[in-house]
Order: structure tokens, then C-alpha cells, then sequence
């Protein structure tokens, strides 16, 4: 089953990730201001079809969708309002590097 | 027969916006077009369009609020609510749809605060259509980098100690808040409990009542 | 569309600078809801999904955003995803919209009293 083989590469909970850097044009589910950002797995939601290919019309291959947990510091530097708060989003399998692996790009 | 939605009041007490009587707009003549070209190839019919508008009209804040009172006087559930939104508040008897759903609770040194920085999700099937100010540019734009003066424009001054936690709503989930529970409030029914717990109190965007209020 | 080249699009607001909340707040009319019924029916009937819908929405481009309704950009985007899907075509678009603007100078009258 598509959803046993996607079990075996779940990210953990507290998992340190980064977001990919990327910047496409189209229809995509990751805010530019998570991207290249260090967060960690705050859950695992589930597996969901790929909304960046259903938005066009296409058949689309299940990923798993994440919360992912930054802090204000992370996100805002020296403007944070508060080093202590957190942003959470919810963020594809396909946008999240872990983060001993990810590489510079 | 297509009911007649201008004899009623909305859910807010205000009648509808009166459109019958002004001159068509481009939009509305497409919204026309659609409507009758879907019912024209079997697509859908107007009985199950004024069905779906009833079914929106019906749903509303109190839904919201009559889960988060049950959260606060029973423990077992508020967990069942935590672990799963949508099975929980379909225990209630509502039906949320195919809406997959996260409870977020405040507690004494934690706020929740619920935005959609892409579009304008919102857990419609639990407390109804969004607020205008819920699709603005100003609050999508910065209630994730800047959450308390957002707060602080609806009137909620909170501590420095109280740890916000902005939950930007980007993907397929949507999200409630059960607002803590207001002190004083030990003696009140389930059903008085609900009329403590306002809407913006669930998208974080408040505080619940203070009973005597 | 997006003039931009840094890859940021217009819709993705977080983070950026706007002015105070506005809380004015108005009742939806007649048409509006009949445009959010018609978003429901037709995604739970598989014609599109709502990221089709907010695909058209995002590629309308900001002037939409500034310059039309919520509503409005609703219809514009549902319209384009049931054209793609082939739930009918242009010309039976534009034909049926021809006939409902002849109808009459109102709402009323140009959606036949219903």
C-alpha cells in the first residue's frame, strides 16, 4: 500500500528540518516566509493528495503533511515581538529537508 | 422551489443585502449563467442549491461554542476534541463535513491565534463563514510576524509571559480555539458556558466573556 | 499575474507590512451565497477542487484582489475551473450570459424573479 511505503520515511516528531528554498511560480502550500527557515516537526497529520497537482487538474501522488514548528526568532530575527513564540504552518513532505541532510541549496 | 431567502434575517439579525432591485453587475449575470448552464446539463438543480445555502445559513458560531463548552466541563472529551477535532465534534451530533479538524488549546501561560497567510481557510462547517477582517491583507500579512498588536487592535493586551503560538492554516487542516475558561464561571450550565464563547475567542482573536458580563 | 522575480507571489502575504484591521463586516447577499453553494456543489461532485479554485484565484493576480469582491473573484475562478473541466464550454458561457444581461436591468429580473 502507497500509505505503508510512505510510513517508512515518516519524519519524527521533533525532528529538525528546514524548508526548501525554492521559489516556483504556480500553485504551491509553502508560505516564502517558511522557506529556507529551521523549524521542527511539531506532528504528522497524514497523507494527503498533493494540492500542487490537484489546483491543475492532475492525478496526485499522496504526501505526508507535517506541522512544523519555527520560532518568531527564526522567522523574524530582531523584529520577533517575543523571543518565546512560535509560528506553526503545515508544511508538505516534499518541501521539508531534514536538516543533518539537507544540503546548502 | 427555490426558497426565498430575502424574507429571512441572517444569522447576525441583519437582513440580507438587498439585490433584486439594483442594476446587475458583470459578475452577478456569470453567477446567473453558471448556475442555470449546471442546472441545464444535470450537474446540479436549484433544490440542491438552496439545500446548500441552508445548510451554510444554519451553521454558525454557536456550533463552535457549544464544543468548547462541553470541552470545558467534560475532561474525556476535551482530550477526545485535542486528539481529534472533526471525530469529536461529530460526536455532538454536527456535521462538519469533510472538514479535518485541530483543537488548540488556550491555558493559563499559552494564547492560540488562528490566520491563513495563503487564502482565507476557516473552519466554515464549525463556526460558519469567515469575518471579513479573516480575508484582509492586514490580517493575513501580520498576525504571523507581529500576532500581539494584532491582539492588541481587537483588545487583547496579553502578558510577556503568555506564550502566543500563531497557527498559519496553509494546508488541509483547520483549526479551532478553545478559549481558556473564564474564572467565576464554576457554577454555570453547559448551555450558559456557550454563551461565554464568542467567535473571535475561537480564531484567537479574543478572550470568552466574563460571566455577568 | 505576477510581475515580480524574486518568486514571491502577491497571495503569499505573511510577514509583510499592512495597515491597521479593518472590522467592518457585511451580510452576504442572495448571489454570494448562491456562488459559495455552487463552489461546494460542484468540488464535491469532482469537477475541481478547492485548490483548482485557489489556483484561479492566485493567478486572477492582485489587481483582482484590490479591485473585486470576494465573491466576485469566487465566480471568476469557478467559472475558469468548470471550463477546463469541461462541464461546458465558452461559447455556451458567453451565448447564456448574452441571454441573462437581456433579461433585465436587475438582479431580479435577469435571474427570472428567483
Amino acid at each position: 500500500m502507497a500509505t505503508q511505503a510512505l510510513d517508512n520515511n515518516v519524519l519524527p516528531v521533533g525532528a529538525k528540518v528546514r524548508i526548501r528554498s525554492i521559489m516556483p511560480p504556480g500553485h504551491v502550500r509553502a508560505p516564502a516566509y517558511v522557506r529556507g527557515k529551521t523549524g521542527d516537526i511539531e506532528r504528522v497529520i497524514a497523507p494527503f493528495k498533493n494540492p500542487e497537482q490537484l489546483a491543475y487538474g492532475l492525478p496526485a501522488a499522496e504526501q505526508i503533511l507535517y506541522r512544523v514548528s519555527f520560532s518568531a526568532v527564526e522567522l523574524w530575527g530582531d523584529e520577533a515581538e517575543n523571543p518565546e513564540d512560535r509560528i506553526e504552518a503545515e508544511i508538505y513532505a516534499h518541501w521539508i529537508e531534514e536538516l543533518e541532510t539537507a544540503n546548502a541549496t | 422551489m427555490p426558497h426565498d431567502h430575502h424574507d429571512h434575517l441572517s444569522p447576525s439579525g441583519h437582513p440580507y443585502r438587498q439585490d433584486d432591485d439594483t442594476p446587475l453587475s458583470y459578475w452577478q449575470s456569470m453567477e446567473i449563467a453558471v448556475r442555470e448552464l449546471l442546472v441545464e446539463k444535470n450537474i446540479t438543480t436549484l433544490e440542491e442549491i438552496s439545500t446548500q445555502i441552508d445548510k451554510m445559513d444554519a451553521r454558525g458560531p454557536a456550533l463552535g461554542a457549544a464544543v468548547v463548552a462541553r470541552a470545558w466541563v467534560d475532561p474525556a472529551f476535551k482530550s477526545r476534541l485535542l486528539k481529534d477535532g472533526s471525530a469529536a465534534s461529530g460526536e455532538m451530533g454536527f456535521d462538519v463535513g469533510p472538514m479535518h479538524l485541530i483543537a488548540l488549546e488556550n491555558t493559563a501561560d499559552t494564547h492560540n491565534i488562528v490566520v491563513c497567510t495563503l487564502c482565507s481557510c476557516y473552519p466554515r462547517n464549525l463556526l460558519g463563514l469567515p469575518p471579513d477582517w479573516y480575508k484582509s491583507r492586514a490580517y493575513r500579512s501580520r498576525t504571523v510576524k507581529e500576532p500581539r498588536k494584532v491582539l492588541s487592535e481587537f483588545g487583547v493586551n496579553l502578558p510577556n509571559d503568555t506564550q502566543i503560538r500563531v497557527h498559519d492554516s496553509t494546508a488541509d487542516m483547520r483549526y479551532v480555539v478553545i478559549p481558556a475558561r473564564p474564572s467565576g464561571s464554576e457554577d454555570l450550565s453547559e448551555e450558559d458556558l456557550a454563551k461565554l464563547v464568542t467567535r473571535d475567542s475561537m480564531i484567537g482573536t479574543g478572550l470568552a466573556m466574563m460571566p455577568n458580563a | 499575474m505576477d510581475n515580480r522575480t524574486d518568486g514571491r507571489r502577491w497571495h503569499d502575504m505573511g510577514g509583510q507590512d499592512a495597515g491597521p484591521i479593518c472590522d467592518d463586516q457585511h451580510d452576504f447577499s442572495l448571489w454570494e451565497k448562491r456562488v459559495d453553494a455552487l463552489m461546494i456543489l460542484c468540488s464535491g461532485k469532482g469537477y475541481f477542487t478547492v485548490d483548482g479554485l485557489r489556483r484561479a484565484l492566485e493567478d486572477m493576480g492582485e489587481d483582482a484582489f484590490e479591485s473585486m469582491s470576494y465573491y466576485e473573484r469566487w465566480i471568476a475562478s469557478i467559472n475558469q475551473n468548470l471550463i477546463e473541466s469541461g462541464a461546458y464550454t465558452i461559447e455556451e458561457l458567453g451565448v447564456k450570459m448574452a441571454e441573462v444581461q437581456a433579461r433585465g436591468e436587475t438582479y431580479g429580473d435577469a435571474s427570472l424573479g428567483q
